[in-house]
């Protein structure tokens, strides 16, 4: 590999300077970047949340901070991760930066709409901020009503109207991955030729598409019960409050395949580069990805079988939550025979797949407890519940953005990052995370309901293991931050396909130029050849 | 500037041709379609659902609706339609004359739609049927009939919303059809606002029968 | 601090050892896929590690009879799980109908506790071990949750509606009651304790504090001064519907449709008397929403229910009312 200086190749970083070339990009490739930059901050954000939660919980007694300000620190800590990080990790930053590429175009059909959705979602982040800065909101994330429209006396409108303005940079964002799909791929590249990648974010954008408008308008009648006293969950106007959560839901439950159908692509990507092979049963982990996105819309009421809702439905809700583990099961699978007989190679991004794939695995099966209706109605509501999404939202979700960013870092910012530290930070995320929310599992057998600020003593024990877990985990996560940064400057220069894997991403050169390929490319071959290695790697 | 100059202007540098670039925005405007039907659903998804639990109510508050000003709103919105489909057909023709015709009397019906939707808020404000502290209501459902109050506002409302944002999209596509940047070749802005204002139409049909006609005797 | 480590609640109703039981069995099918996954991927990683820096494994497709055994074996055992945890569902589900009724209502951020002799506790409730008890719940406020971990079930307490839970205690002790759903500041203070009591003690517990009667009786000195007397006479020749022995019973209204007179319907019928109109009644009745908190509804229903005969009667001996037919 030549590593001699490549500088004065243009490329879409060195385009153009200034902060107008940034703020007014329409390069998909930039607006990743913008994304980059926005939902980091909120990730920390986020996370100094998350810290201020496990000191509150280190002691039974609620003495670090009043009840309130704890019921904002979690309701703060939920809405800023799900709705202003995890939804736009991984298809905002990577499958901004990487579905033009992957499918051999000079960039998303609409980059307009592309840049607004970014504004939109700094936008709603800069109401929920005013929010929080103003006095915060304590609704939890999910805004059950009637405590959020008549009973708490906190921001409640500005961050609602904050999600629901990013929610309309999540539905452009999905509809511009759709229309780019189906209209922008290069010659050759038909739909079972896409990389795993794209198809999952395919399915991600169907929910984009479908869910979030209905999530807006539901919140749109939170504001406006809120703000003008007239109401149609108002249990005291004859309103329904269950209505709400079967609204909410409707949404929300698709959001968490929002969150992980992306890093599911992800680790289909790095299952494959790691090991040099074709992922084993391809059709079926692409078909997967869309069986999850349609069934995820039915199984919402799984959320509300202690809420009142009749027995059968429960029932129907129950046995629809089973169907839609299976597609995911299936994948589990597929990617695990896909390492027999490869070649495989435990680089970070491996060790960050392999992470996806256990801790996925785990979120998932408790998932199987959750659906099962006789258990859950002792499990709802507690921190077994907990446990288990964040198993898959940040066992799952984040490891895949994190193997994703390690991946194609030196595509994005054409430098390697130091491969010891990385290995480093993958074992103190992975470690550190199993210690905080393992016991987390057990508190909520136990029966510790969650979003409590004080806690019976026989807890305290699980409670300080989960939070020694916690402070590893924040050294693991600052950790990547710190040397892709000190990488820019440092790093070794990557080359145009440092880890020798086929896909149009690396074909063309890191970082790539402005309009991705030098050329329109032909595609001739199926997703991951590496057997006919010569005629992929090209050079 | 050219008619040739002005479409390699309109061929934006994502694309490799215009057939390629006019399919995607056609695509999107669908998609986003799509997103709005979701949007509606919610609130229709309500409304079904109380309907279901307080009928009576619902059927004492249709009747306060007035039904003659809803039908020729209906009608009014039909025949927009008609002039909508007729602007497209004119730009596909390369008749700037029926295009900005049409697309000037589809803004007039749509202005006369909100005008007699605004005197029916208004005589709802007069009579307090407006949902919030002033409702009153005369009548053993007042809760309730207050809940529909609330749907009809929320549903019309962000009908209307809807209205109003395509006429000013009407009025955008006018004012640039009048400086010629339309022809028989390049008119896909017209195509979507047309798909655009057809839903529009299509949600009153919805709401139309939904809100003033159902357990009407 | 507690230096007690326990990993697994106390087990104090029939329900437990059933949720137990599946739980466990959960455990160990997550034990089993998790430790297969990780070890294959293990045991491949070392196995087919990557030996030169230009090696190209051989393309394997994947085969269609291992595609459908890894779908349709994890299904079977889905829908396994699915028909047990309906099972267990289902019972939680069907209160026995010798459960002993006790009223609970949820406020932020305490829970009120009404038994039928009159006796009333906040953030307790006293139970006899080895019978079936029932709580109608309600809530004063937003929605709250009542849970007792040692007896494995919980339900949602929503606002204008009656909800319910039963359990049969099956051991003596105090255990845990949380508030399970979300409910503002002092959530976690919303919290107290089940006593579950040999019955003779519980009898004990019983004949202290009545001081205010049973509810029923509560509730007939709440229906005179109410004067709901007035009109529904016990003659039956009232403006209002006769009530005696219409608990339970399945009441026809004036749009044709019929109801069963539950909890439900009687506080509906307080509230918003217009929204289910007997048949050949008139709409006259005037609201009392406002006029009467959850706990004098509570003793109202108590009342009606108490006065006439009981669900059990058979048909012929339930006089109906002016024009309210009752059958069932």
């Amino acid at each position: 590999m030549i590593t001699a200086p490549v500088e004065t190749r243009e490329h879409y970083l060195n385009k153009e300077y200034g902060i107008r070339s940034w703020l007014l990009t329409q390069d998909h490739k930039r607006i990743a970047l913008l994304y980059l930059a926005s939902i980091t901050l909120f990730f920390f954000l986020g996370g100094m949340f998350a810290v201020l939660i496990r000191l509150e919980l280190l002691t039974p007694a609620g003495d670090l901070v009043q009840s309130e300000t704890y019921n904002k620190f979690f309701t703060m800590h939920g809405i800023i991760m799900v709705f202003f990080f995890l939804i736009p990790s991984i298809p905002a930053v990577l499958g901004n930066f990487l579905i033009p590429i992957m499918i051999g175009a000079k960039d998303l059909a609409f980059p307009k709409l592309n840049l607004l959705s970014w504004y939109l979602a700094v936008a709603g982040g800069v109401f929920a901020l005013y929010a929080m800065l103003a006095g915060g909101v304590d609704t939890g994330w999910t805004f059950y009503t009637p405590y959020s429209t008549a009973f708490s006396n906190t921001y409640v409108m500005s961050t609602a109207v904050g999600i629901f303005i990013a929610g309309f940079s999540s539905i452009l964002t999905g509809l511009n991955f759709i229309v780019t799909i189906h209209r922008m791929r290069a010659p050759g590249m038909h739909w079972f030729r896409l990389p795993l990648f794209v198809w999952s974010h395919y399915a991600t954008s169907l929910i984009m598409v479908l869910g979030t408008p209905v999530i807006a308008v539901t919140l749109l009648l939170v504001a406006v019960e809120r703000g003008l006293r007239i109401g149609i969950f108002d249990p005291a106007l004859g309103g329904d409050p269950i209505l709400f959560q079967h609204l909410f839901w409707f949404y929300s439950h698709p959001a968490v395949y929002i969150m992980v159908l992306p890093a599911m692509g992800v680790t289909s990507e790095l299952v494959a580069a790691f090991s040099r092979k074709r992922v084993f049963g391809y059709a079926f982990v692409a078909f997967a990805s869309v069986a999850i996105a349609v069934f995820g819309f039915l199984v919402w009421g799984h959320h509300m079988f202690v809420s009142g809702q009749s027995v059968y439905a429960g029932m129907i809700f129950s046995f629809l939550s089973y169907a839609v583990a299976i597609p995911s099961a299936v994948k589990v699978f597929n990617w695990t025979a896909t390492l027999f007989r490869g070649s495989i190679s435990l680089q970070t991004p491996m060790l960050y797949a392999f992470g996806f794939i256990g801790l996925f695995t785990i979120g998932g099966m408790t998932g199987l407890f959750l659906a099962a209706l006789g258990l859950d109605v002792h499990v709802h509501d507690t921190y077994f519940v907990v446990a288990h999404f964040h198993y898959i939202m940040v066992g799952g979700a984040v490891m895949g953005y994190l193997g994703g960013m390690h991946y194609w870092w030196p595509k994005m910012t054409g430098r390697m990052y130091p491969e010891l530290w990385a290995k480093l930070g993958a074992l103190l995320i992975f470690v550190g995370f199993n210690v905080t929310f393992f016991p987390q599992f057990l508190l909520g057998y136990l029966g510790m309901p969650r979003r409590y600020h004080a806690y019976p003593d026989e807890f305290q024990v699980l409670n300080v293991m989960s939070t020694a877990g916690a402070s590893i985990l924040a050294v693991g996560y600052l950790l990547p931050m710190i040397y892709f940064i000190w990488s820019l400057r440092y790093g070794r220069v990557a080359g145009a396909n440092p880890w020798k894997a086929v896909g149009l991403e690396w074909q063309t050169a890191s970082p790539p130029p402005t309009e991705n390929f030098e050329e329109t490319p032909v595609v001739t071959h199926e997703a991951y050849e590496y057997s006919r290695e010569r005629e992929v790697v090209g050079d | 500037m050219t008619e040739s100059g002005e479409h390699s202007l309109a061929l934006r540098h994502q694309f490799d041709t215009v057939e390629q670039q006019r399919d995607a925005s056609t695509l999107g405007m669908w998609v986003f379609l799509v997103t709005e039907i979701m949007f509606f659903g919610g609130l229709f998804t309500a409304y079904v659902i109380y309907r279901t639990l307080y009928p009576t109510a619902f059927e004492a508050g249709s009747h306060h609706l007035n039904i003659t000003l809803g039908a020729i709103n209906t009608v009014v919105l039909i025949c927009s339609s008609l002039t909508m489909a007729l602007a497209v057909h004119g730009a596909q023709l390369g008749s700037r004359k029926a295009l900005i015709a049409c697309l000037l009397l589809t803004i007039l019906l749509g202005s006369v739609f909100l005008g007699i939707k605004a005197f029916e808020y208004a005589d709802k404000f007069a009579h307090h049927l407006v949902p919030g502290p002033n409702f009153q209501f005369e009548g053993p459902f007042s809760r309730q009939v207050q809940l529909f109050y609330s749907i009809y506002f929320g549903t019309t409302g962000l009908h209307a919303l809807h209205m109003i944002i395509g006429i000013g999209m009407l009025s955008v596509l006018a004012w640039q059809a009048r400086r010629g940047r339309y022809s028989a070749e390049y008119n896909t802005p017209i195509e979507l606002v047309g798909l655009y204002w057809h839903f529009v139409d299509i949600v009153w049909i919805f709401l139309f029968p939904l809100l003033y006609l159902l357990g009407r005797h | 601090m507690g230096s007690r480590l326990p990993l697994f609640p106390d087990q104090a109703s029939t329900f437990a050892s059933e949720v137990d039981a599946l739980y466990l069995f959960l455990v160990a099918l997550t034990v089993f896929f998790s430790v297969l996954i990780a070890g294959t991927i293990l045991y491949f990683a070392i196995k087919y590690r990557r030996r030169s820096e230009d090696e190209r494994p051989p393309t394997i497709e994947g085969g269609l009879a291992l595609e459908f055994t890894w779908t349709i074996v994890p299904f079977l055992i889905a829908m396994f799980i699915f028909g047990w945890g309906a099972q267990v569902y289902f019972r939680q589900f069907r209160a026995p109908d010798d459960a002993t009724e006790v009223w609970v209502v949820g406020k932020q951020w305490m829970w009120k506790v009404q038994h039928l002799g009159g006796q009333r506790e906040i953030n307790e409730l006293h139970v006899p071990v080895g019978r079936a008890v029932k709580l109608i719940m309600t809530s004063e406020d937003v929605i709250h949750d009542f849970y007792v971990p040692a007896f494995r079930t919980k339900r949602d307490v929503l606002p204008n509606r009656y909800s319910t839970l039963w359990f049969r205690p099956t051991r003596t002790g105090v255990f845990h009651l949380f508030c399970a759903e979300y409910c503002g500041t002092k959530h976690s203070g919303m919290v107290g304790s089940v006593y579950v009591m040999e019955p003779a003690d519980y009898q004990q517990w019983l004949t202290g504090g009545r001081a205010e009667g049973s509810l029923s009786e509560q509730g007939a000195r709440l229906f005179q001064d109410l004067a709901c007397d007035n009109c529904h006479r016990e003659d039956g020749r009232g403006r209002g519907p006769r009530l005696e022995g219409v608990f339970g019973t399945t009441v026809l209204l004036d749009n044709g449709q019929r109801v069963t007179a539950d909890e439900t319907y009687l506080r509906e019928s307080i509230l918003n008397p217009g929204a289910k109109i007997v048949s050949g009644h008139q709409n006259i009745m005037p609201t009392f929403q406002g006029l009467v908190t959850e706990e004098d509804l509570i003793r109202l229903v108590e009342y009606i229910k108490s006065i006439g005969p009981k669900v059990e009667a058979p048909p012929g001996e339930t006089a109906p009312a002016a024009a309210t037919p009752t059958q069932r």
